[in-house]
């Protein structure tokens, strides 16, 4: 039996943010076909890892390796990484005046593609993935993330998801800031995108997620570390007790 | 530079080509005539004696130069750069042939091909209504559409408007922006040579713009062009300018006034795509009145040169007029682009808006310099102004010099300024895309630019979309 490989891996991350550490050697394999869930309170350093494992200037991984499909990711500039196969789904999606979502989408797929192939197959696919997730075509028109409302733009997040078709997807609090409706909808983007092919790394305050799109792990996360790690029932119990449950049981570890 | 980002525009095709060789290339040319350097009375005589102008005119010019040697330079703005000016350095007056064509065939091979080139024919027989091409002094080429010819439609260089409608030339030469207006205005008045003559008879919409192109072509050329637009009640016409020259390592002058007239309920829009070389001085006045119920829209694209100064003005006279003006600037290294925007309400029910956008990179420098000026007795005004700066790089700088007099409490006016910096989180997200960081950079260029570049008939779309990823690439950001 060939050992199982996995899609993405890092070791022993280590964050810094204007000179604090704020994440302190996080480690996880995640498979081809999986779903994990990262969770934890606020400041617990999750949107930090998501940012760092991506790229961000502003998040220095001081300490650790991070490696998708055998591709060590920190030796490319986030544009490669984004190439090799990484996605980000943003939090907080930012502004680009001027720059209309069809033709940011258009340059980011086009930038996947071999140079002088047809394009002529994007606008269907565009219009597809957008009824998918609900999105009014007139909105391919508009500004990206102009003007938005906070459910809008999670969605466009998911459009570039399904539009991007990555081989690892990073969505970082990408339930905050919906209504039911929308989670469902934004839930459903993500379930049709996943596959035994693709990994999927949610990173979340809430449960509430956890409804519609299955983890396979759940990680939670707290002060820059994992504490805890279980399977999907675990989220069920962090969403009854709390955080501070946790924090209880850790604390009892470390006298122990 | 990659791919991805000319899918902007599919028609973005012919990067990394530099000015150079684009448009910076220049022809061997035997002159018709060709004076000496420096500027005296004789000159004038010279050229108005060239053109068998009526005396008024050349009494006119003669005029027009004491003015300009009386006048200081100006005290504000570049003054360093605006001294280095050298003008007994610099060639006053060149006929480059004897005439005028209206068949591109006849025109001497070596300028059409600088046409060729710059591909004005082929923008003329695609959407034009008519066109114009001055080279250096004299406008070489000219046609008009038969079926506007028809209507009444004037559309002459402006040596030809004066002879053969003098009496219209006669009546508004000068009387929107006199000679001694400023320091060179009073230049242009005293050497002007070609330029635009547009006359539109009342209640007639010409709905294919009208285009002149300028081109220098010479070393320490002065082109000082001469636009005179009358439009009168009812109609509308777009006029489109655009200006290139070539590289080289010494000055060269652009002065040209422009002056337009939209009367009653008439529409003007005016779009300036220059794109001069570094070496190109570019100093311009240009004015229009506007009476009741007009609109005048200035649509002015500053690219190139090494210091351009122009504040199209507007000057609303009748009740209801509107007047607009919307321009953008791209200050690269070693440029500055002092440009602008003035509006003087002198009647009431009157609005304006104006939007200023600029862009400064490397060291590159961009000012806007705004009037807004509401009379007293201009009642119920509405007055809007944003000024958008976009900064990249650690040296680029940009300048803010708004003015506001408003004599009355009976007006609505909104005002908003703002500076920003290419943000490193917006390069992040734009490249954890797949974007490479200068196609993030010029995407969110282009972005800010949009809402001119959307103003701009396509074919200008594209091309100024293009002129801007020249200057962006090599961008160190």
């Amino acid at each position: 039996m060939t050992e199982r490989k996995p899609l993405f891996e890092f070791k022993n991350v280590h964050v810094k943010v204007d000179e604090t550490e704020v994440v302190n050697g996080v480690s996880l394999k995640i498979y081809p076909g999986e779903t994990h869930a990262i969770m934890g309170p606020n400041g617990s350093g999750k949107s930090s890892l998501a940012n760092a494992l991506m790229g961000n200037p502003s998040y220095t991984i001081t300490k650790g390796e991070v490696y998708l499909d055998g591709e060590n990711m920190l030796e490319m500039e986030p544009d490669k990484r984004s190439l090799a196969g990484l996605f980000l789904a943003f939090q907080y999606p930012l502004p680009i005046p001027g720059v209309t979502v069809a033709n940011f989408l258009r340059s980011a797929v086009k930038a996947r593609r071999a140079k002088d192939d047809d394009m002529s197959d994007f606008r269907k696919t565009l219009k597809a993935e957008m009824d998918g997730l609900s999105i009014d075509h007139p909105f391919a028109a508009r500004y990206l993330n102009d003007g938005f409302s906070g459910g809008e733009k999670k969605r466009i997040e998911i459009l570039q998801l399904a539009m991007l078709k990555p081989k690892m997807a990073l969505l970082d609090e990408t339930d905050s800031g919906l209504d039911i409706d929308a989670l469902k909808i934004v839930a459903q983007g993500i379930n049709r995108f996943h596959s035994d092919k693709n990994g999927i790394l949610l990173i979340t305050h809430y449960q509430r997620m956890l409804n519609y799109v299955k983890p396979d792990f759940v990680h939670v996360m707290m002060r820059g570390k994992f504490v805890k790690e279980g399977g999907p029932g675990l989220a069920m119990e962090l969403e009854e007790k709390g955080y501070e449950w946790v924090e209880q049981e850790t604390a009892q570890k470390v006298e122990v | 530079m990659s791919e991805q980002v000319r899918t902007q525009n599919e028609e973005l095709n012919l990067i990394g080509q530099d000015y150079e060789s684009r448009y910076g290339f220049h022809d061997p040319v035997e002159y018709f005539h060709k004076g000496a350097k420096g500027i005296n009375h004789e000159v004038v005589e010279m050229i108005s004696k060239m053109k068998k102008e009526p005396r008024w005119m050349t009494e006119r010019r003669h005029e027009a130069l004491d003015i300009f040697f009386e006048k200081p330079m100006p005290r504000w703005g570049n003054t360093k750069l605006l001294n280095e000016i050298d003008f007994d350095n610099i060639y006053y007056y060149m006929k480059p042939i004897e005439d005028q064509k209206d068949n591109w065939d006849d025109v001497p091979e070596y300028i059409k091909k600088t046409f060729d080139r710059l591909g004005i024919p082929e923008a003329e027989k695609k959407f034009l209504g008519g066109v114009s091409a001055q080279y250096e002094s004299e406008v070489v080429y000219h046609s008009l559409q038969k079926d506007l010819e028809d209507m009444g439609v004037i559309f002459l260089d402006m040596d030809s408007g004066l002879r053969e409608y003098e009496d219209i030339v006669k009546q508004y030469f000068g009387t929107i922006i006199p000679s001694n207006d400023n320091k060179f205005a009073a230049l242009n008045s005293a050497v002007w040579s070609g330029g635009t003559f547009i006359y539109i008879p009342p209640g007639l919409d010409v709905k294919a713009p009208l285009q002149a192109y300028f081109r220098i072509n010479a070393e320490n050329m002065g082109q000082f062009e001469r636009t005179l637009i009358i439009v009168d009640k009812g109609s509308r016409v777009h006029y489109i300018e655009g200006c290139t020259a070539p590289v080289y390592s010494t000055n060269s002058l652009h002065t040209a006034v422009v002056e337009m007239i939209a009367l009653e309920d008439s529409y003007i829009r005016y779009t300036t795509i220059q794109n001069w070389s570094r070496n190109i001085y570019n100093l311009v006045t240009k004015r229009a009145n506007v009476y009741k119920n007009a609109t005048v829209e200035w649509v002015d694209g500053n690219l190139g040169s090494r210091l351009t100064m122009k504040y199209p003005c507007i000057q609303l006279l009748g009740e209801g007029a509107k007047g607009e003006i919307l321009s953008v600037a791209f200050a690269g290294i070693d440029q500055h682009q002092d440009a602008g925007a003035k509006v003087i309400h002198f009647a009431s029910n009157t609005s304006s808006r104006i939007t200023s956008k600029s862009i400064s990179k490397d060291n590159g420098r961009a000012s806007y310099r705004g009037l807004v000026k509401v009379h007293k007795n201009a009642k119920n005004c509405k007055v809007s102004v944003e000024c958008d700066a976009l900064l990249i790089g650690e040296d680029a700088r940009s300048d803010t010099y708004p003015t506001m007099e408003i004599d009355n409490d009976q007006v609505k006016i909104e005002h908003e300024a703002r500076v920003s910096k290419v943000a490193e989180e917006q390069l992040f997200y734009l490249t954890s895309r797949g974007l490479s960081e200068d196609e993030a950079r010029l995407l969110i260029v282009n972005g800010f630019m949009e809402p001119f570049t959307k103003e701009l008939p396509m074919e200008y779309a594209v091309e100024l979309n293009r002129l801007i990823e020249l200057e962006m690439e090599g961008s160190i950001g």
